[in-house]
């Protein structure tokens, strides 16, 4: 299918990464590149570096070795908040949502870089308080009515269920209007409905939006539907790189899946 | 003279353009058209159809939920003096082939992906279809079909081409008048293939300005609608009467946040199905059922005043001081708290039809304090045959008939009516109008019954399904249902008895209520087909149906229709199966013969029997389900005659 924005030129690259705690080496030399409105799949069995990369993608880890360029400029001394700004957004693996706050406002935390006013105007609610909210109150509800979650608009997080939950958070990362949207296992625990559910609103968002998304996943058959390119990691190395079609049938991905006897 | 809808939109957007004509809430919320923005949306958009070649007499599809761009095509069509054709919009694509087909649509509006899909798929089948406009564009963007087009993009042309020349519009306008078609409206079909029914303006504005004015609509009242729009039911009450009386209808969110929505507009004048009011009465049961022990002794003590008395002081009839104090300490604490979480705080007037109501279903709405009145009519009536009066509301039938009607029965006891509101034909089926329509235009409507001793209609059942046991005693399937219903646990119900021995029935359990009910006892299930065939639920059942046959045992006539046995089905019953109509009907006949075997083990006296059926998912796929369902014997009650007698 084509879309309205075509994969276009490089938006990130990677090179020669190296991260590692202590005497753990998380990512060994690991280099790839992303290009704007892509959707780019890391993937690799549990332990092989995958949530540690997208950590490096979005500041929270730095590599001890290697560059990392976005939109030309090299990554240094980069932080999530600095990230956030630079347009990358994230959801995680284990849902990080308000529990106790609704829908509505966990998404409007996702504007909270967009806010110009200050703490004052937001607590008396005047000036520019009042005409931001109700701005950034029409983007948000456009993205509610975008990933269909109206009827738990005004529903505390925490009583929704798993996979309502990943999409609020999935709302909340677009709310940010991010270029590049880090997706940490959005599938991870759900079951087939809620996984396709799922594929659709990604591809939707990259479609509509024209959002890059790179996104973690150990379920093969999943990213290999909904990816133009996937890397394939193993013990913090990059194994393979390429259209879902050649590392299908990469024989060391293969192998890495389903193991190999050791004679 | 105002004998069109058009000429009555615009009538309404020079004496009361601002005040609002519909309501939608989108990006959460409520946006208003004022009748000046409705009548201008209908002008530019029936310019935008007349230039895309929309010519007087042709039809106009329209496939969507309650949107305010459905009803502004709607009356576009009808400006021009073409023929919209609502259609189901739940309907799966092979269900639109015929009436796309029968009436030749060569237009259709579609609200969204979902609807273009099924137009498209149905394509093929229907050459005469060129033109699919849609409302929402999400997900189009790469259809490249050459009949599709935006409403936008058409909007925009016909506002053009009105600018041009405003003179075109009001001349089309002018050139209809009463006689003209207003709208085809397809029946659910219980039997056989849909027909469409042909209903004039006169028809539609007539029948909704007699009611309007015996009921005191007015401009100042509000409507929530959230039914389908191809159902005459939501139809009349969302356009037709609207445009008589001037009032505001409201359109929901989405199909889940239709309580939300409610709760927020509080319409004053209601309509719903009766199993609208059942599913909300099994949710407060089911909440109840889980509050506090002091709520719950305020809720059980003071319904039992209200069931008491509601009733008559809502009628004005004399009532002790003592009670109107406890109900007026009641409507404090429980009722009015209640009205207001189901959104029913402001209602004047509600009705219900389509099917007959459980009588304890409808006193508990009535002894609230819901003006709730029974209604009785049809497509093919334009709706308003029958309409309990405010003062004189009696359960068990749907009150006389409204000015203008006239009722007569054949020997058989088969309801005919006469009615300015009747329809023209049924179309392109001269042969079905015939058999309808007598030369006489006694509409005849196949429903079976009588009028009472103070002059008000009381329905039994269909004429053709109303039989008798062998020992002769009257066998009125519905009425039965009807009763086992009102059991929160029950879902749907179907009888059998027709030239039989006695009665044995198909149950349908409520799954919200009875998962409830299983949590609270620790039971284990895995799902609906595990649950079903639980022994507890079982027992839980025949307790039900062990009490409706106690209660037919006060019924002289009927006392030998007692449910003896029982099984509870497998799976749920489904319109996309055909078991059910689109609004949600059983079909007897149909679940008779699809399950004949269950049927057979009914009567033949074995305990269990085993069944594989075929599932249709909603995407179109099928899957097989296997299961044994056990069947369970209830106690009968000799009846209340012969007890005294004994």
């Amino acid at each position: 299918m084509e879309r309205s924005q075509p994969v276009g030129e490089l938006l990130l690259s990677v090179e020669d990464v190296s991260l590692a705690f202590g005497g753990v080496k998380a990512l060994n030399g690991v280099s790839f590149d992303v290009h704007s409105h892509e959707v780019r799949a890391i993937i690799g069995p549990n332990g092989a570096g995958k949530s540690s990369m997208l950590n490096v993608l979005n500041g929270v880890y730095h590599p001890q070795q290697g560059t990392i360029r976005f939109r030309g400029e090299e990554f240094r001394d980069m932080d999530s908040h600095h990230a956030a700004e630079l347009g990358i957004a994230r959801t995680f693996q284990n849902i990080a949502l308000f529990k106790g706050m609704t829908v509505l406002d966990n998404v409007m935390t996702g504007r909270n870089l967009k806010m110009r006013c200050n703490f004052l105007e937001q607590a008396l609610w005047i000036g520019r308080a009042r005409r931001e909210e109700i701005e950034h109150r029409r983007a948000v509800e456009q993205i509610i009515d975008f990933l269909e979650i109206q009827h738990v608009r005004k529903t505390p997080v925490g009583r929704l269920p798993y996979g309502l939950q990943k999409r609020v958070e999935l709302a909340r990362a677009l709310a940010a209007e991010p270029v590049m949207l880090l997706l940490d296992e959005p599938m991870a625990g759900m079951n087939l409905e809620e996984k396709q559910d799922m594929c659709r609103f990604i591809l939707d968002v990259n479609d509509h939006y024209g959002t890059t998304i790179v996104l973690i996943e150990h379920d093969m058959g999943v990213v290999m539907d909904i990816s133009d390119r996937v890397v394939v990691l193993d013990y913090g190395r990059k194994i393979a790189d390429g259209t879902p079609e050649t590392v299908r049938n990469d024989q060391k991905v293969i192998d890495a899946y389903l193991g190999v006897a050791h004679a | 003279m105002l004998d069109t809808f058009p000429k009555l939109l615009m009538h309404h957007a020079g004496v009361r353009g601002e005040r609002p004509a519909i309501r939608e809430k989108d990006l959460g919320i409520w946006q208003t058209w004022t009748w000046h923005e409705f009548a201008d949306e209908a002008r530019f958009l029936a310019c935008g159809l007349a230039e895309a070649g929309l010519t007087r007499g042709s039809h106009f599809a329209l496939v969507g939920a309650n949107r305010p761009r459905i009803y502004a095509a709607m009356a576009a069509a009808q400006c021009l003096g073409a023929i919209p054709v609502p259609l189901y919009q739940d309907a799966v694509a092979a269900e639109m082939a015929f009436p796309l087909r029968n009436a030749e649509v060569g237009y259709a509006l579609a609200e969204d992906q979902e609807q273009v899909d099924k137009l498209l798929e149905v394509l093929p089948q229907c050459p005469a279809l060129k033109h699919i406009y849609y409302d929402d564009p999400r997900g189009l963007r790469h259809y490249a079909q050459p009949e599709l087009e935006s409403y936008e993009a058409l909007l925009a042309r016909g506002r053009e081409s009105y600018r041009r020349d405003p003179a075109f519009l009001e001349s089309e306008i002018a050139k209809g008048n009463g006689t003209d078609t207003a709208a085809l409206f397809f029946t659910s079909g219980t039997t056989g293939t849909p027909k469409g029914v042909v209903l004039t303006n006169t028809n539609l504005i007539e029948r909704s300005r007699v009611v309007a004015d015996w009921e005191h609509i007015t401009d100042r009242d509000v409507v929530l609608a959230f039914m389908p729009p191809a159902w005459i039911g939501q139809n009349i009450f969302s356009y037709a009467q609207p445009l008589v009386a001037g009032y505001c209808i409201c359109c929901p969110e989405s199909a889940e946040t239709v309580t939300t929505d409610m709760r927020e507009i509080g319409p004053t004048y209601y309509f719903a199905p009766p199993r609208v009011f059942e599913a909300l009465l099994t949710q407060v049961s089911v909440r109840m059922d889980d509050a506090a022990t002091p709520k719950k002794w305020l809720y059980h003590y003071f319904m039992g005043v209200a069931r008491r008395v509601g009733e008559r002081i809502m009628e004005g009839k004399p009532v002790g001081f003592l009670a109107r104090l406890q109900y007026a300490l009641g409507d404090l604490f429980v009722y009015g708290p209640l009205r207001n979480v189901l959104g029913m705080g402001r209602i004047r007037i509600a009705y219900t039809g389509g099917e007959a109501i459980g009588p304890d279903l409808f006193v508990f709405y009535r002894s609230l304090g819901v003006n709730l009145k029974q209604l009785y009519g049809s497509t093919e009536t334009s709706v308003f045959v029958c309409i309990q009066p405010n003062d004189k509301v009696k359960p068990d039938t749907v009150g006389p008939a409204v000015p203008g009607v006239e009722l007569k029965f054949t020997r058989e006891r088969e309801l005919l009516i006469r009615s300015p509101g009747l329809f023209k034909e049924y179309y392109k089926n001269p042969q079905a109008t015939l058999e309808a329509k007598d030369a006489e235009g006694w509409f005849h409507t196949g429903d079976a019954g009588y009028i009472d001793a103070d002059g008000h209609l009381k329905i039994i059942d269909r004429a053709k399904d109303v039989g008798a046991l062998t020992d002769g005693t009257l066998f009125a399937p519905k009425y039965l249902e009807n009763k086992l219903k009102f059991f929160p646990y029950i879902k749907e119900a179907v009888c059998f008895g027709d030239r039989r021995d006695k009665v044995c029935a198909f149950i349908n359990i409520d799954m919200e209520a009875v998962a409830n009910w299983a949590e609270k006892r620790n039971l284990a299930y895995s799902g609906y087909v595990d649950l079903a065939s639980h022994d507890a639920v079982s027992a839980l059942v025949r307790e039900c149906v062990e009490k409706v046959n106690a209660d037919l045992a006060q019924e002289a006539e009927i006392a030998n229709s007692q449910v003896h046995r029982f099984l509870i089905l497998h799976k749920e019953l489904d319109a996309d199966d055909e078991e059910l109509t689109r609004t949600r009907k059983v079909r007897r006949r149909f679940i008779g013969e699809k399950y004949a075997p269950l049927v057979a083990a009914l009567y033949d006296g074995s305990h269990s029997v085993h069944i594989e059926a075929q599932v249709r998912y909603e995407d179109g796929r099928t899957g097989k389900i296997s299961a044994d369902l056990r069947i369970a014997e209830a106690r009968s009650f000799p009846p209340a005659a012969a007890r005294r007698a004994a």
